[in-house]
Order: C-alpha cells, then structure tokens, then sequence
C-alpha cells in the first residue's frame, strides 16, 4: 500500500497510550507467537498467509483480526488443526506437536533468542556500495506464480544507489513457498523520492528499500 | 490455495474478533499446543520489560560517548547486544543518525517491522493503512500531522523496512542538554524520535 492515495490522517496516540488498545490484541500477538513456536512454519510463511487473505477481508479486518484470521488458516493449511476443531467437533485426545508446546518458563529464552535471517549463500555478491541499480519492472515472485514477494509495488523499474550490503539473507519468495532458504545478497538502495512519486515534496528527499539481489539488474 | 471467501478456514470461528481470538485459544488449549500461562509471559514481556526506554538508553550513550556512537553506526547489532538488546525482530540493527542536513523516518510498508527489542510492540499509528500509505510518498505531510517541521535546507530520507534489517533512528542531541546525566538525557529520548516522527524533547 506505500504511497496510496485517500487513507486520511495518520491517527495519533499519546506516548504513554497503552501497548495494547484491547485485550484481545494482546491475546491475538501471544498465541501467534506462541503457536509459532511449534515449528510448523517460518515468518515469511506467516507473512504470506496475511497477505493471501481474500482482498476483502484484508480491506475490512483490522490489524491483530488479520493475524489471528491468517493464523487460524494457516493452521488448518498446515495440519496442525482440522475443520472439525474449529468446529469443535473434534476428540479432545493430546496432539501430536504438544510435545512442542511453549511454556511460560521458556518464553524469556524464545524472545530472546530470536531467528536471524542472514545465511551462507554461494551467490555471488554483485553490487557494491555507490553502484547504480535499477529494480525489475514488475513486482512478482518469479518461483511461484502470485507469490510472496518484497519488493513494493511503488518501487518498481526504478533506479537507485546501493547504499549498503547487508550480507547473505533468506530470499522470502523461496521461504515463503517452502522451497528453502535460497539466501541471496540484499541491499539497502536509496532512490531519489522523484524516482518514485510523480509530485515528490522535496528535490532531496529519499527513500530507502532493502532489496534482494534477484530483484535487481545493474543500471 | 483457493481465494474464495468461503474456503478460509477462519470463517468458521465466530466474526467478533475478540471472541474470534478466544475461541482459537480455547481449542489450541485443549489440544495441549499452547499453555495459557506462556501467552501471559509473552504479554507481560512486551506490555512490562521490552519498550522504547532500552532504545533510549542506547541513544543517551550515543550521546554522551563518541566511542559508542562510532561503534553503533558501524555495527548496532553487535553493540546492542552487549547491553542486552537482542531477540524477535532485533536479529539485524542498523541505526541511522540525524543531522543538520538530513532526517531518518522509519516505515514497513509491507507489514509492520519493527525493532522490538528497542522499542517494544509498535504502536496503532505504525501498523495504521494511513501511516503506511504515506510515510514513503509524502514524509513532510506526515511529519507535520505530528507536530514536525524540518527546515528546507534539511532533507528527508524515509527508510522502508522490507526485509529482516530493523533500522533505529538516532535523532540530534538537543541543545541546553550540557552536562545532563546519561539518565537525563534517556528522559528526553522519545519512542517517535527514535521511529523520526518526532524529535527529542528539549529540558524545561
């Protein structure tokens, strides 16, 4: 949605406004997280099952009503839950992940530990800091057909400078598909805000992306 | 997977998202899959112990040490994780520094990333359609809805979060902060300077 017309004012809080607005948003993020830790997807699986809501629902769901929607799906997708328990029709017999099961005295040491997304890869690194890029035409993940992909609608076929390497990264329209890791080079590249918007507010302003190497081509 | 509305398996939970979650948690619990004492965990760690007062803490040592400040702006992931920042969503730092000349606003127009580890759980404004929509196209028009007005000579650069790199703004010292402890100074450091949709505030 970056750079969308008509959404309104940006609505703001007080600094100290609560973490959670309602309590069902924190119970929404918590059991997300926590059934995430059963090891039955990745972050860029999860990422993609909010995005694959149907347009609608994505329009009409707020934030944390995504997350819980996408999750219930993907649960369901993924095995871990059927229809009838859902339904609640099913046997109340343990399941087979419970094994897996987060418990409280293991949430400080999940959080902290964290997933980082940075791998070996063999892909050979291709930009360096300065170099001219431009990114590809159309923002589309060129494994799977209408996959998840990253890089933004609003900055496609654009021209801009790398302006770091960030390493070897996970390629999310490999992941997301189950097809690996495939880590690749990304790259924060900055494009002048003129390359982007047809009536940019400023002749310096920039934006930054971080990009894939997949998703560029030398200038 | 089918698109059509009706193939969603979440429909089949009652609409209201509150019971919506409810119900979800009811039949995971059952299943012996979650453990509702860990979800308490996980609330209390982002609502009580995780929030922008770590990422103060790191600004204020900018601030006050020219050492720590070269040593961030190099490698923030490393640096931060010696004062004990590191977890979900933090994996990989950079932090990004105001100057006269140039202003850092951060965004995730994609989804909501977020440095969790600095700044704790975004808040409603950062995950809103309109925050996302505009920060990348109109930076000035959002800056002022908060309150912000950049001086012509000073450009913008919006930093759109689309991979695992979590960026931290390091916003300016303010001026009449001479002298402050680096607890004072932490005081100053707001949750939206650090996002650059504020600036610090300035000691009464």
């Amino acid at each position: 949605m970056g750079g969308r017309f008509g959404d309104g004012a940006v609505r703001l809080e007080p600094d100290d406004a609560p973490v959670f607005a309602e309590d069902w948003h924190a119970r929404a993020l918590a059991v997300t997280l926590a059934a995430g830790s059963l090891g039955q997807w990745n972050i860029d699986i999860s990422r993609h099952a909010r995005e694959r809501l149907s347009p609608k629902d994505y329009t009409r769901f707020s934030y944390y009503e995504k997350w819980i929607s996408a999750l219930t799906d993907l649960l369901v997708e993924s095995g871990v839950l059927t229809e009838e328990d859902l339904r609640g029709e099913a046997d109340k017999e343990e399941h087979p992940l419970a094994g897996r099961k987060m418990k409280a005295e293991a949430v400080a040491g999940v959080l902290a530990s964290g997933g980082p997304a940075d791998r070996p890869s063999n892909v050979p690194v291709e930009f360096k800091p300065g170099q001219e890029v431009v990114t590809a035409r159309q923002s589309a993940n060129r494994l799977v057909d209408g996959g998840h992909t990253r890089l933004p609608m609003y900055a496609t076929g654009a021209k801009g400078r790398v302006l770091m390497v960030h390493g070897t990264h996970v390629l999310p329209d490999s992941s997301a598909h189950k097809l690996g890791d495939a880590p690749e080079p990304l790259y924060a590249v900055v494009f002048p805000a003129s390359e982007l918007w047809a009536s940019p507010e400023h002749p310096q302003d920039e934006v930054v992306l971080d990009l894939w190497q997949s998703y560029l081509e030398p200038a | 997977m089918p698109h059509d509305d009706h193939d969603h398996p979440h429909a089949l939970l009652p609409p209201d998202p509150a019971l919506r979650v409810k119900a979800l948690e009811t039949i995971l619990t059952r299943k012996g899959l979650i453990d509702p004492a860990a979800l308490d965990e996980i609330i209390d760690t982002y609502q009580n112990k995780i929030g922008p007062q770590n990422g103060a803490r790191v600004v204020a040592k900018a601030w006050t040490d020219p050492d720590f400040k070269a040593a961030l702006l190099k490698d923030a992931t490393s640096v931060v994780a010696d004062l004990g920042y590191y977890g979900r969503q933090g994996e990989h730092m950079v932090v990004v520094a105001n100057t006269p000349e140039q202003h850092n606003m951060v965004v995730c127009t994609l989804c909501s990333c977020y440095p969790w580890p600095l700044l704790g759980i975004p808040p409603g404004w950062y995950k809103s359609d309109a925050y996302r929509a505009r920060a990348v196209r109109e930076p000035r028009k959002v800056l002022a809805e908060f309150g912000v007005t950049l001086p012509e000579t000073s450009s913008v650069r919006v930093w759109d979060s689309t991979a695992e790199v979590r960026y931290l703004v390091l916003p300016m010292r303010p001026s009449g902060t001479d002298g402050l402890t680096e607890d004072e100074l932490a005081a100053l450091v707001t949750r939206d300077s650090m996002i650059g949709t504020g600036l610090p505030k300035v000691p009464s």
